[in-house]
């Protein structure tokens, strides 16, 4: 382990293919499960440092598009393209190596763990130590400071030996984050970050992702039922609507669009 | 610092054993007996309790490990290193082989697919008569005395003893490094979520697999350990019953926790010992003893005091 493999944040060594191309694009992508077409014909580019959202109503495809891109699922047709690389037929270790990491709708954490030992397992496979049978003094004191580095930029302090299945549901989604932001994410996926979280823990995670994009320059794509997060902190806005994308752009644009309002936001509002 | 102590004075205890246990109506071999059984368990609990694979047919790496220092004797030579050495390396190399089957299978299957590779090793020690006794069992060999050198360590019941109480500590000081290291966190961060550490880019079979090994290997290194205690091994160290027992006796002392399985097997051995010269029915007693543990203690009975500390 190396100073520099620790401090790797995602915007260092990056191929110069990324800094012109689009981070991601997604190329005409499908999935379809028999004769459901969840995602169908999906074209997507998404350039590094964006702070985007995927709306649309239950059922939009939007899980099943994460999962296109974070390897879960292969696609029945069309690409996934990383910094200018087809990974559609990478598997999700490989695609976690070049950066994609995802939450999950449901909460997934290790639940009789502490908040620490969560994120310390991020942060050792994050430097690939998972094979080591044995750990130096120095490299667990690196390690645990790394570890206390992320909970203090997810805002856990103090609850570091907590069990985390004990934790508020608010706070176990932070740990998820925090566990995902082990992974030095170049392209981080939330997957509604927010859902069944009171107001103050709301805000609390509001907070977290506008800070990523703005303090670390993170590349955020996260799905989100709440209008008044969606239109309070994307940059750009991404309507799925059965499978397909209904539009695409500016918060403004796409409050204004008389398509969304009339499949989608009407409904909400 | 507790802990520390804790430790301490366990070690203490089992260093002064053929000391004290006569005093209270047991014999050193019995020391011998729980220590191994010991090893093996806790060796097994690396893969049980902390990675969380469901492995029934332990038995089948421990028997392996006494035909194999016991076939080293009896053929090759008069060593007992070279036994134990041998031995060892047999039921691991056994598992480490075996691991690519078992590594993707979940739950129950897993369970399945253990037991059925145990019960296999058992049929062939049974059928392979000519080398193995078959089902009477492989004698006619005897742990031979160790030199160093000039230096002579006769194996007498005790000094047998302060071998296994050697290989007992070797044993447990690599388990511990192993398991508080990131080899470790990733095997309780698989029996926790599988699909969360997957998503971190752990390619979790290898690691399954990893601890099946250590398990076999360590297991086997135990079965040697029995082997030379009784100058004895027979099918029945190979039986799915014996697999069983394991896994009562991890569950007795506590799966989750480090040194539950010692707990688990004293009870067991004990009891096991005491009871059946008393009933032949000893195993109805053990099973009861089972549940009651079960009902009062879901988590072993040092589950219970030791919930947090172990797993760090
Ligand atoms: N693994 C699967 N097998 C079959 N159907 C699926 C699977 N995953 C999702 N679907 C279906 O695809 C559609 C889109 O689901 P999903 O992507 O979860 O939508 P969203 O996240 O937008 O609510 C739904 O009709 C869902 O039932
Ligand atoms: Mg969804």
């Amino acid at each position: 382990m190396t100073a520099a493999t620790m401090e790797r944040t995602g915007q260092d060594g990056r191929p110069p293919a990324g800094k012109t191309g689009p981070l991601l694009r997604m190329d005409n992508v499908s999935r379809h499960f028999g004769t459901l077409k969840a995602v169908d014909g999906v074209t997507f580019e998404m350039h590094a440092g964006e702070l985007r959202a995927v709306i649309g109503p239950n059922g939009a495809g939007k899980t099943t598009f994460f999962n296109l891109i974070s390897g879960l699922l292969p696609p029945t047709g069309g690409k996934v393209i990383f910094e200018g690389e087809d990974i559609t037929g990478q598997t999700i270790v490989e695609r976690v190596a070049k950066g994609i990491v995802r939450t999950f709708q449901i909460t997934e954490v290790l639940p009789d763990l502490s908040v620490f030992e969560n994120i310390r397992i991020g942060v050792e496979t994050a430097l690939r130590l998972n094979a080591r049978p044995w750990i130096s003094r120095r490299e667990r004191a690196a390690i645990n400071s790394r570890v206390f580095e992320l909970i203090d930029i997810v805002n856990l302090d103090g609850k570091a030996n907590r069990i985390v299945g004990e934790l508020a549901h608010g706070d176990q989604r932070v740990v998820e984050v925090a566990v995902a932001l082990s992974a030095n994410p170049r392209l981080l996926l939330l997957d509604e970050p927010t859902a069944g979280m009171g107001d103050h823990e709301t805000d609390h995670m509001v907070d977290l992702i506008r800070r990523l994009h703005r303090d670390q320059g993170m590349t955020i794509l996260f799905i989100e039922h709440d209008m008044d997060i969606v239109f309070g902190i994307a940059q750009r806005i991404t309507v799925l609507d059965q499978g397909r994308v209904l539009a695409e752009g500016e918060p403004d644009a796409i409050s204004a669009d008389p398509r969304v309002r009339a499949a989608y936001l009407g409904s909400l509002e | 610092m507790n802990r520390i102590i804790a430790i301490a004075a366990i070690w203490v205890a089992l260093v002064a054993l053929p000391w004290w246990l006569p005093l209270i109506g047991g014999y050193t071999a019995l020391g011998s007996k729980v220590l191994i059984y010991a090893i093996a368990t806790m060796g097994l609990n690396v893969l049980l309790g902390f990675t969380g694979g469901l492995s029934f047919g332990q038995a089948a790496y421990f028997g392996l490990g006494a035909y194999g220092a016991g076939m080293t004797l009896k053929y090759l030579a008069p060593s007992t290193p070279l036994a134990i050495l041998i031995g060892t390396l047999v039921g691991g190399a056994a598992a480490t082989l075996l691991g690519p089957l078992v590594m993707r299978r979940r739950g129950i299957y897993f369970a399945m697919i253990t037991i059925a590779i145990g019960q296999l090793f058992y049929f062939i020690m049974v059928r392979w008569n000519e080398v193995t006794g078959g089902e009477d069992g492989l004698a006619g060999f005897s742990r031979q005395d160790i030199h160093f050198g000039p230096w002579l360590y006769r194996l007498d019941e005790t000094n047998f003893y302060y071998l296994v109480l050697l290989g007992f500590t070797v044993a447990v000081a690599v388990m511990w490094m192993v398991l508080q290291s990131p080899l470790g966190h990733t095997f309780v961060a698989i029996r926790e979520n599988r699909r969360r550490i997957e998503f971190l880019g752990v390619r979790v079979e290898r690691y399954i697999w990893a601890a099946f090994a250590i398990a076999g290997f360590i297991t086997a290194f135990a079965g040697t350990l029995n082997a030379l205690l009784f100058n004895f091994t027979s099918p029945q160290d190979l039986h799915w019953i014996l697999s069983g027992n394991f896994v009562i006796m991890i569950v007795l002392g506590g799966m989750r926790s480090f040194f539950g399985p010692l707990i688990g097997v004293i009870i067991f051995v004990v009891a096991q010992d005491y009871l059946s010269s008393i009933t032949g029915n000893w195993m109805t007693f053990i099973g009861m003893i089972f549940v009651l543990i079960v009902l009062l203690f879901p988590r072993g009975v040092l589950g219970i005091l030791a919930r947090r500390v172990e797993v760090r």
